[in-house]
């Protein structure tokens, strides 16, 4: 018998994630909706209205007017991740400027949305995985695309005895890349719950304030900028003459 | 006295389990001191490269992170999953 002092301890801090209602898809497969399928949707509805306003603003945009402020916004917003990905990766960044510029603004307002009350999409590893695994489907085919048969023969490189090695690094990396950001996010989401959850009330004013603005603003807007710097630098290890 | 049973020592176990594992922070906390601390020195030998310093500073102290998360990760694992019935 399990001790019911444990499940209140438990049930009192709330980070997990929920389960919500099953979706049958056919008679076999059933899609389990959950918070973060809520939490992602919301996120990816809020970034299509920002881009849908922003191009029809720029469509309207005349130069010899004033941009508005939204406008003035979303220039400042695509210069900075311009430059960004044009400091690491240089000739090649024109290719990639999409992609990453997708991938930071996807994770920055996923993390930034742990202030609004929702739990973060990114805290959950079923959405960091697929993100790992995107950069490292990209990674490959740019190294084959680019080097051909090189590309495998790479894995011999110093001498063959290495082969299992590399070919560990090599899966190591969209492990590592997945886990950075889901610990990083889960770990402030874990620690704001349990803050929220397990402290008297007196404890509760102002405090979890400055904590939100590291965990959530601070952390999300550093793992962003990493999450998106790793990729460019994998790619690029890749595509460098 | 109760008599503990089989399934509250694993999970008492699995607890303190968990509280080991976290330990794998020091390592990262260190590491990352280390990496800021460069990077303040050589911010004061060279003001105008502070950027480049700061990115840079920012790009290691992230992958040093990653086996303090690893640990972080076991510990959420085994807090919350109970992958011992």
């Amino acid at each position: 018998m399990i001790n019911p002092m444990m499940n209140a301890v438990a049930l009192d801090a709330d980070f997990m994630i929920k389960y919500l209602c099953e979706v049958p898809i056919t008679d076999k497969i059933k899609v389990h909706m959950t918070t973060t399928h809520v939490a992602m949707w919301i996120v990816m509805i809020f970034i299509m209205v920002l881009a849908v306003v922003a191009r029809v603003i720029i469509n309207k945009a005349d130069a010899s007017d004033t941009p508005g402020a939204y406008q003035n916004v979303v220039e400042m917003a695509i210069d900075m991740l311009g430059n960004m990905v044009n400091a690491s990766m240089g000739p090649q960044a024109k290719r990639f400027v999409n992609y990453i510029s997708a991938i930071f603004i996807f994770i920055i307002i996923s993390n930034v949305s742990g202030l609004l009350g929702l739990r973060p999409p990114t805290a959950d590893y079923g959405v960091t995985l697929p993100l790992g695994l995107i950069t490292f489907g990209m990674i490959h085919y740019c190294g084959i695309k680019k080097n051909k048969v090189k590309h495998f023969t790479a894995l011999f490189e110093p001498f063959a005895l290495l082969f299992p090695i590399n070919l560990i690094g090599e899966f190591a990396v969209p492990l590592s890349l997945s886990l950075r950001l889901f610990g990083n996010i889960m770990s402030g989401t874990v620690l704001m719950g349990l803050i929220y959850g397990l402290l008297p009330v007196f404890v509760k004013i102002g405090i979890p304030a400055a904590l939100h603005v590291y965990f959530d603003a601070f952390s999300g807007c550093i793992q962003a900028y990493v999450f998106s710097m790793l990729t460019m630098v994998y790619v690029n290890d890749k595509i460098a003459d | 006295m109760n008599q503990v049973t089989g399934q509250e020592f694993i999970y008492g176990m699995s607890a303190v389990g968990a509280g080991i594992a976290m330990i794998a922070g020091i390592g990262p906390g260190i590491g990352q001191g280390i990496a800021a601390g460069y990077a303040a020195s050589a911010v004061g030998h060279n003001p105008g490269a502070k950027s480049d310093i700061t990115s840079t500073m920012l790009l290691g102290q992230a992958v040093a992170e990653t086996t303090g998360l690893y640990g972080f990760a076991v510990a959420i694992i085994l807090m919350f999953v109970k992958p011992f019935k």
